[in-house]
Order: C-alpha cells, then sequence, then structure tokens
C-alpha cells in the first residue's frame, strides 16, 4: 500500500448527506475483475449526461475544481454497500484525504487499506470549509502532526488511531503483520477447532 | 471465587475468537466461517496470487453466484460478458484454492445470505465474514457476522484472521406484540426511521424482547439484514429453542447426540444479566403499522396510513435538504397519501425477504387475486434454488402465475439490478429489498421498500394499501 504522510492540495465540496457507496461506484462497474481504473466511474450517475458527456450541473466537474485531491463531504459518507470499488475509485480520481464529520463504518474501514486519508471533523470546522471552497480553498494535511492548516491561518487538528496512523505512515501490509502471529493462529486452531462442527451430509 | 463482569453477547463471542490482542492496537480475531460471491473476490485472489500466499483454510471457505446471475434461463450462456468473467474468476480461484463452491447450476446455489443459514454453515457462537455488508443478517443466529472490504476478503483468505477494533455495544428491546400483518420488515424499518441511518455507526446491535420471542427465524433474520441500514457493523440475537429446531437435520449441521452436545453449549450464548451496553434503545410493536419508504435512503419512512412528509417539517438543515433531493428524485410530492402512490414494478425477493415463509405470506395475499392492470412488471426470485424448490412443492409458484407475477430462479435480482432484471428510469418499484438509495435497481428508478405482504397486496392494487385490511382472512407473519 502506497504510504501517506502529508499532503498539500484543493478542495472540492460535495455538499451533500448520506452519500452512499452505490453513488460512488454503480452496480454495472462492480462486475469487473481488477482493482484499476475506477477513478473514472466515480460518482458516475451524478457526473455524466448520457453518453458520459461530464454534466455542467454536477460540482466535481467545474472547472475551478479539476485536480482537487481533497474531498470536501457531509454525514455518514460512504454508506451502505461494503464495496471496496468505491474507496478504489476515490483513490484512482485523485483523492487522497476525504475530510466530513462522520464516515460510515466499512467504508471508512477500506479508505485505510487503500492508502486514503478520512478525517473527521467537527460539524462547524465542515461548514466553514464548506464556506470557504467556492473562492478556491487549499490545504495541507499532515498525519504525522494530525493536523490541517491552509496559508490564512486556519488549523485543525484531528484525531486518528494510533494503530491506523502507523498503518498509513509506513504503508504497511496488514497480511504481514497477521501472519507474524502464525504461531498463536496455528495454536488457536488446534484448541478451538472452528470445523468441529462442520459436518455435511452434501 | 474471582468476580468477572457480566458479559453481552457480543463480548462471549468475541473473546472467544481473540488470538492476539495489543495496548492500543486491533485484536486479531479468529474467522469461522469466510462467504464468497464473485463481485467481492477477485481482486482478492488476484493480490493472494501475486503475493505468492495460499488460502489457509480452504475448509472454512465457501462461494457462491449471486450478484450477477441472470434469473431467467441457467441452461443459455452468460450473455454479460462481464458477469461471465466473474463467474470464471471464481470458479477458476475456487477450484485452485479447493474451496466449495455453489455455482450457477448447483441445486443449492442461492443468494449468500440465504444458502449459508439454509444449508447450516451458519451456527451461533461463530465469527462469519463476507465480502457484502448485509452479511450483519447471520447474526439471527447468535453469531458475530459482518461485512467486510474485498482487502479483508484477502487477509481472510491468506490468515482466516481479521484485525479488528471492539465495537460499542447497544442494546435494541422490542416489546409489545405485532398486529397481523405487520411484520419483521415493519418493526427493522420503524426502528431505521426511528434511530436515523447512523445511528448504529460504530456499534453491534443486539436483539431482544417479547416481540423477537415468537418471530421465526426467517423474520429474525430480516431483522438482522438491515441492521447495516442502521449503520451498524452486525446485528445479533441470542439463539434459542426456535434456532435450534431450524437448525437441526440442516447439512452442514453435526447429528444425533453431538447435535445435543452443540445445543447445550449453544445455550450459553445469551448475555448475562446486567450486561453493559453503549448505549440501550427501546421501541414498542404494539401499535406498529406497516411501514413504506418514501424517500432515497431507509430512514426516509412513514405508516402506510401516512403522508409524504414536506422537508419544512424536518428542523435539522442536512435532513431539510436530503429530504428536498429525495422529493425530487422519487417524484413525490409533500402531503400525497401513501396509498395514492401508484406502482409500475413488484420485486419479491432479496436477502431481507426471499425466503420461504416470506414467499407464503406474500402468496396468502396473492392467492386468488390477479395483479392490477397498470402494473408493468411483477417479480418473485426465490432467494435459492432450496426455497424455490420447496415453493413449487407448496404450490406458491402456481399461485404467483396464476396471479401474473413472473416466477425466477434465485439470485440478488432487482436488488442491485447488477443483471437485467432492472427498474427502468422514473418507475416506481415496490420492493422487499433493502436499499431506496438512487439508482439501486437502475438509473433513475424510484423504490420503495416494504414487507412481503405490503408488495403482494401492491401488486393487486396497482398503489400501496393497507394490508392489515386483508391479513384477517390470510396468513400474516
Amino acid at each position: 500500500m502506497k504510504p501517506f504522510t502529508a499532503h498539500h492540495g484543493l478542495v472540492a465540496p460535495l455538499d451533500r448527506a448520506n452519500v452512499d457507496t452505490d453513488q460512488m461506484v454503480p452496480k454495472q462497474f462492480c462486475k469487473l475483475v481488477t482493482r484499476d481504473g475506477y477513478g473514472r466511474v466515480l460518482f458516475y450517475d451524478w457526473r455524466y449526461l448520457p453518453g458520459e458527456t461530464p454534466d455542467p450541473e454536477f460540482i466535481l466537474n467545474a472547472p475551478q475544481y479539476r485536480g482537487a485531491s481533497i474531498l470536501l463531504a457531509r454525514a455518514n459518507f460512504g454508506c451502505g454497500s461494503s464495496r471496496e470499488h468505491a474507496a478504489w475509485a476515490v483513490l484512482d480520481y485523485g483523492f487522497r484525504v476525504i475530510l466530513a464529520p462522520s464516515f460510515a463504518d466499512i467504508f471508512y474501514n477500506n479508505c485505510f487499506k487503500n492508502g486514503v486519508l478520512p478525517v473527521v471533523l467537527p460539524e462547524d470546522t465542515i461548514d466553514t470549509l464548506f464556506a470557504r471552497a467556492p473562492s478556491g480553498l487549499h490545504l495541507s494535511v499532515d498525519l504525522k502532526e494530525q493536523s490541517i492548516t491552509d496559508d490564512q491561518n486556519f488549523k485543525a487538528s484531528f484525531a486518528i488511531g494510533g494503530f491506523r496512523k502507523k498503518c498509513l505512515l509506513q504503508g504497511l501490509d496488514d497480511i504481514e503483520m497477521i501472519l507474524q502471529h502464525e504461531q498463536k493462529i496455528a495454536a488457536y486452531e488446534e484448541e478451538a477447532c472452528p470445523l468441529a462442527t462442520l459436518y455435511s451430509s452434501l | 471465587m474471582p468476580v468477572t463482569d457480566p458479559l453481552s453477547l457480543y463480548a462471549k463471542i468475541w473473546n472467544s475468537h481473540v488470538v492476539h490482542e495489543e495496548d492500543g492496537g486491533p485484536s486479531i480475531l479468529y474467522i469461522d466461517r469466510h462467504f464468497i460471491h464473485e463481485a467481492s473476490s477477485p481482486q482478492a485472489f488476484a493480490g493472494l496470487k501475486a503475493a505468492g500466499r495460499k488460502v489457509r483454510r480452504p475448509d472454512l471457505n465457501f462461494a457462491v453466484m449471486d450478484h450477477m446471475v441472470s434469473t431467467r434461463n441457467r441452461d443459455l450462456p452468460v450473455m454479460d460478458a462481464d458477469a461471465a468473467g466473474q463467474f470464471q474468476a471464481l470458479e477458476r480461484n475456487c477450484r485452485a484454492a479447493g474451496i466449495r463452491l455453489f455455482d450457477l447450476h448447483d441445486a443449492n446455489q442461492g443468494i449468500v445470505h440465504v444458502i449459508g443459514p439454509e444449508l447450516g454453515i451458519t451456527q451461533p457462537g461463530q465469527t462469519i465474514v463476507c465480502g457484502d455488508s448485509h452479511t450483519s443478517t447471520h447474526g439471527a443466529f447468535g453469531a458475530l457476522a459482518f461485512g467486510i472490504g474485498t482487502s479483508e476478503v484477502e487477509h481472510v483468505l491468506a490468515t482466516q484472521c481479521l484485525q479488528q477494533f471492539r465495537s460499542k455495544t447497544m442494546l435494541v428491546e422490542f416489546t409489545g406484540r405485532k398486529k397481523p400483518g405487520v411484520t419483521a420488515k415493519d418493526m427493522i424499518m420503524a426502528l431505521i426511521g426511528r434511530m436515523g441511518i447512523a445511528g448504529g455507526t460504530g456499534h453491534v446491535i443486539e436483539y431482544r424482547g417479547e416481540a423477537l420471542d415468537d418471530l421465526s427465524m426467517e423474520a429474525r433474520m430480516t431483522v438482522c439484514n438491515m441492521t447495516i441500514e442502521a449503520g451498524a457493523r452486525a446485528g445479533m440475537i441470542a439463539p434459542d429453542d426456535i434456532t435450534f429446531a431450524y437448525l437441526e437435520g440442516r447439512p452442514f449441521v453435526p447429528r444425533g447426540q453431538e447435535f445435543q452436545d452443540q445445543v447445550e453449549r449453544w445455550k450459553t450464548l445469551r448475555s448475562d444479566p446486567n450486561a453493559k451496553y453503549d448505549h440501550k434503545f427501546c421501541m414498542d410493536v404494539g401499535s406498529l403499522a406497516p411501514q413504506v419508504t418514501w424517500g432515497t435512503t431507509p430512514e426516509m419512512v412513514v405508516d402506510v396510513t401516512g403522508k409524504i412528509p414536506a422537508p419544512a417539517s424536518f428542523n435539522n438543515p442536512v435532513q431539510h435538504q436530503a429530504a428536498t433531493l429525495a422529493l425530487k428524485y422519487m417524484g413525490l410530492e409533500p402531503g400525497t397519501p401513501v396509498t395514492d402512490i401508484p406502482i409500475d414494478h413488484i420485486f419479491i425477493g432479496a436477502c431481507t425477504n426471499s425466503r420461504i415463509e416470506d414467499l407464503r405470506a406474500a402468496a396468502s395475499i396473492v392467492k386468488g387475486r390477479r395483479v392490477g392492470r397498470s402494473v408493468k412488471r411483477a417479480l418473485v426470485v426465490p432467494g435459492s434454488r432450496r426455497v424455490k424448490a420447496q415453493a413449487e412443492k407448496e404450490g406458491l409458484d402456481t399461485i404467483f402465475k396464476t396471479a401474473g407475477f413472473e416466477w425466477r430462479d434465485s439470485g440478488c435480482s432487482m436488488c442491485i439490478a447488477a443483471n437485467d432484471d432492472i427498474v427502468p428510469p422514473n418507475d416506481r418499484c415496490a420492493s422487499t429489498s433493502n436499499r431506496n438509495f438512487e439508482g439501486r435497481q437502475g438509473k433513475g428508478s424510484r423504490t420503495h421498500l416494504v414487507s412481503p405482504l405490503m408488495a403482494a397486496a401492491a401488486a393487486i392494487q396497482g398503489h400501496f394499501t393497507d394490508v392489515r385490511q386483508w391479513t384477517r382472512e390470510a396468513v400474516g407473519q
């Protein structure tokens, strides 16, 4: 996984609560067997008119947000389906950070598996950022310091679990971490015998 | 004797599955059963292969094709090239790893959350995961079951473990007895309406209360299925005699004395008196009416006797904005009585409501009646081929077909509309599924979530109707 240490970028505001992962990657794009290329379909039904023409009404299509790499969102972002395609699409589109008052659990977790930093900020801080975004807001996000700043004295700090922080900073492979405990896993299997209740008459 | 704190059911299952724990870090949790389907697994198998890793415990992994399958005719070649690619990948991956696969043609094929319990692979006290958010369904058996992303699917394949942080806990107590015509679907929909779709975020919910005690396993699965729609990680219900009776004799459940021994062990799977929860929520179901969603999230729900709310009735600006957008998308005017909403499509199916009891309930309404003329299409999609066979044995297929329903093969179908069972733009569907998100049943589709009884009644009338008036003569759930 790509490590995440710090990021500086343009903020794009998506002013809508409860954005679900079906909106982020509609089902017809969950039929592939690869992890790449989902950036093109991010927010597909909102983003495109028929024929895949960008819909000028959709905020991310506005010229001023071209090249944005920080997504500003509302509460319960990423709810619904567990499809990791949503996190792949966010990353492939070019977002490295999502700022929101809250996230849905599975999507939040999926972000960390893909080097995307989901940051929870208080509602009023999010409101402030929404108010400033249209005039071209650039933010610096420092994971090590757990801070967000701009060049106009804006400063916010955010909380993140120590383990998740370490994994992102170092781009750690979770599987390798689990396998370090191989002996314990084997011992558990020996003792608890998860197969014990598994019979089959099929 | 050492005094131990009273434990919740969640804590008991968690504690018995911890392989490794350390301060500040996640626990490594052993996973007893891992369900796999074609849509969320190909990238996981590819990742495993790229890293040169093997599937650790193929015997604890079970795969099925469900999300993309056609429900029309399985004997024809798969026309959708992308879906075919996923089926081939799943077949190849399972064969290489030695994982049991229930493919398109298997007599046990069905929606992953229907076949797991039905075959008895799902059992009390287990940890169960799947790359699908509705894995919460299996919690109805007193298991800890939750949805994961594809990266975690890969973790489980490689290690049969997951790194997990302990969730907060919530106790939801359902008091009272629901009236005929009111179902488990209405209970969980009303709960989500009250708690909100993020009300359970970060929590595992344990359900209890007299309203649950006489619910069948099918009905309990409906409750746990939609727990994810309240934002919670998992829902669970302590196993009881109804659970044990359901499991006895199922293919993957032990027999005879071994079954009795298991039952004794399973009986210990309940929260200790005075177990602590981070939150508690109580809802009385005695006066509950059938529920209908009007918007684009499951929390946007009203009684069938109610009216479409005005955005101005929501004080919170975020909810106000969400309601405005939802009404625009749904093509609905505030103040419209729910029973005046005309319905174009009926979908009876999905992991929420496609089990035999759901089909019996719907058939009890449909029997001797005809699908309304204004209804363009009414589908019944059994949750599994076993459910389909059982329904056909009982003659339910004839009841549905005679009334004008299409009787299909099993799969996720119009719940996710990833096959060709799609609701066209601006058409309205009364659906027994679990999500009414924009575009969920097809781009521009308008979904109203309801119970099987309500969907059946809407099919006959061509608009919503209070099914409580019909269930005096029909069998309620």
